[in-house]
């Protein structure tokens, strides 16, 4: 198989030249944030490290870890390195509760972000002969303008059509001549299914690129029977960069992480940095970004890492389809949800948190998120209609807060189970 | 010149209402009243009963969500028109109804229908006013 490689000499740099640059960039990476993010000299500061501490990859264990805590702890633009000025964009992700998390890039963060996503198209062998829709939201989440800009840059024919309406996508797909579609994998299952529906069995798309959700080699199966396309997988999140922190190459063996712009590291249950092979949390430390860099931050992905070589000639690692989180967070549709954020959101309707528990399942191919509430007595109303406004503040408020839409579900006190008193906030029925 | 009627919230699954009338029945609670509200996921059923502080306090110790509300017990005419006599007054004064439902039974040759509107007191001036009867906590009691 021929692998179109965007950029050859950073993407196959042999492995010691790699780890050179690596440690090259680290200690850039560390100074930088020493000398303008008062968060991270503190810190540094209490371990009683400076920047000349710091000789390379080697050291990098002695760097403090970051949490997304930390994001939220100095909101908006506490961790920010550079002035206001020098910042050209900024997105948010929902934040734990209440507060997005914020992240503000450079003109020259964004020239990587297109470089890393441009090789990330032609890791799926989108070019500039195609026609890439591109069904990810925009806005905000980083999703539709990280495709939109790798696509362009690789020269291809860019349809920012955004996420949701089916029909209307369908109707690109045909007319428009796609031939490459970016979306989370449950939509394209959704688009997929949608074109069955109509009877279209004809489409010109040949790859898809999708991410922003976990997903599993039976949906990959499915989405590229269905589509007759190949199905890539793509990984990102917002604080680290957005979509193209990893991506699969044609041989779908694993993500490459582009590592001479990352540096991830496998953290053990001890907060000790594993070798390759061995599964725990994924951290990473963004050797140049220059809006907001940070030094090993925690995503509380759990999966593996591998360097052993790949078929395509790409020499940065891989890692494994993500197998879970270490902590409480849920994907719904791409969106990160925290129990925290649903609390928060009943927090501020009923002035208390009530008994409740989030009931998150795969409805087709869509997840659905139904948050069942137990009715405190003041809320209790003779009318209907009083209760559906209640209804409808809480899943407002859910939509505000955690910035999905939930379904809300009434139920009597005492219908939560408790084990030991304490009520399971969170049954995931989806097989993932 | 109000009744107390009782609301419960009661989920729309098989069981819930006849574990509810079954919490009445061990109580020795009669409910001489009663209509259910539903929605997709949930019915509010509303009832009067003798003694609505000792359901409440019953129901509640049950895990029960209940709320007391004062309602109007209306005697109507039992014969064609006798309803609407009693409407077009409410409506003559811009009196809105929050809903209505009938009672299991008469108070001699009347009907009697339990009404809950916007504006509770301007409704029982407007209906006394025009000769309409209307029932007190003591005498639901007594029926």
């Amino acid at each position: 198989m021929e692998h179109m490689i965007w950029n050859p000499t950073m993407e196959c740099m042999p492995r010691d030249q790699l780890r050179a640059l690596q440690d090259d960039r680290l200690k850039d990476v560390v100074r930088r944030v020493y000398e303008s993010v008062p968060f991270y000299r503190d810190k540094m500061q209490k371990l009683g490290l400076t920047p000349k501490d710091i000789h390379g990859v080697a050291d990098i264990e002695l760097l403090p870890f970051t949490e997304k805590q930390d994001l939220r702890d100095h909101y908006p633009y506490g961790m920010f390195a550079v002035p206001q000025s020098e910042i050209v964009r900024i997105h948010a992700s929902s934040g734990t509760t209440g507060k997005p998390t914020v992240v503000g890039y450079t003109s020259g963060d964004i020239d990587r972000w297109a470089e890393m996503m441009a090789r990330s198209m032609y890791c799926a062998n989108i070019g500039k002969n195609d026609i890439v829709q591109v069904a990810y939201g925009y806005g905000l989440f980083t999703g539709g303008l990280g495709a939109h800009y790798g696509a362009e840059r690789v020269g291809a024919s860019v349809i920012p059509i955004s996420g949701g309406n089916t029909t209307r996508q369908l109707m690109l797909i045909q007319d428009f001549g796609s031939t490459a579609l970016c979306c989370t994998p449950s939509y394209a299952l959704n688009l997929a299914e949608a074109l069955q529906a109509e009877g279209i069995t004809e489409t010109k798309l040949k790859s898809g690129i999708f991410g922003a959700e976990p997903w599993t080699e039976a949906m990959r199966e499915k989405i590229e029977e269905m589509l007759h396309i190949d199905a890539i997988n793509i990984y990102g999140l917002s604080e680290v960069m957005g979509p193209g922190v990893s991506v699969e190459c044609m041989c779908k063996q694993g993500m490459h992480i582009w590592e001479d712009h990352f540096l991830p590291e496998i953290i053990g249950e001890n907060k000790e940095s594993l070798p390759f092979g061995e599964r725990g949390d994924l951290a990473f430390t963004t050797l140049t970004k220059h809006g907001m860099p940070l030094l090993r931050y925690r995503t509380h992905d759990l999966c593996t890492l591998t360097d052993e070589p790949c078929a395509c000639g790409r020499t940065h690692v891989r890692m494994g389809r993500v197998m879970g989180r270490t902590d409480d967070m849920l994907i719904i549709r791409g969106v990160n949800v925290f129990p925290s954020q649903v609390e928060h959101a009943l927090l501020q309707v009923e002035g208390i948190v009530p008994q409740y528990q989030i009931v998150v399942e795969r409805q087709g191919t869509l997840d659905t998120m139904e948050v069942q509430v137990e009715l405190s007595p003041e809320f209790m109303s003779d009318t209907v209609r009083d209760m559906e406004a209640l209804e409808r503040r809480i899943v407002n408020s859910i939509a505000a807060h955690a910035l999905v839409h939930a379904t809300v579900k009434l139920c009597q006190p005492g219908a939560i189970p408790r084990s030991e008193g304490k009520a399971k906030r969170v049954i995931d029925k989806r097989m993932l | 010149m109000y009744v107390k009627q009782i609301s419960v919230f009661i989920e729309n699954t098989p069981g819930r209402l006849a574990d509810f009338t079954k919490v009445l029945e061990d109580a020795g609670i009669d409910l001489v009243s009663l209509s259910i509200a539903d929605t997709t996921n949930f019915g509010i059923l509303r009832g009067i009963v003798a003694d609505p502080e000792k359901a409440r306090e019953t129901l509640a110790q049950h895990g029960y969500t209940v709320k007391v509300t004062d309602v109007l017990a209306v005697c109507v005419p039992d014969r064609p028109g006798g309803l609407a006599g009693i409407l077009e007054k409410l409506a003559e004064k811009n009196i809105a109804l929050e809903y209505l439902y009938s009672f299991v039974r008469k108070a001699g040759d009347h009907a009697l229908i339990i009404v809950r509107v916007d504006q509770p007191e301007e409704a029982v001036r407007v209906l006394t006013d025009a000769g309409i009867k209307l029932l007190s906590q003591d005498e639901v009691r007594a029926l």
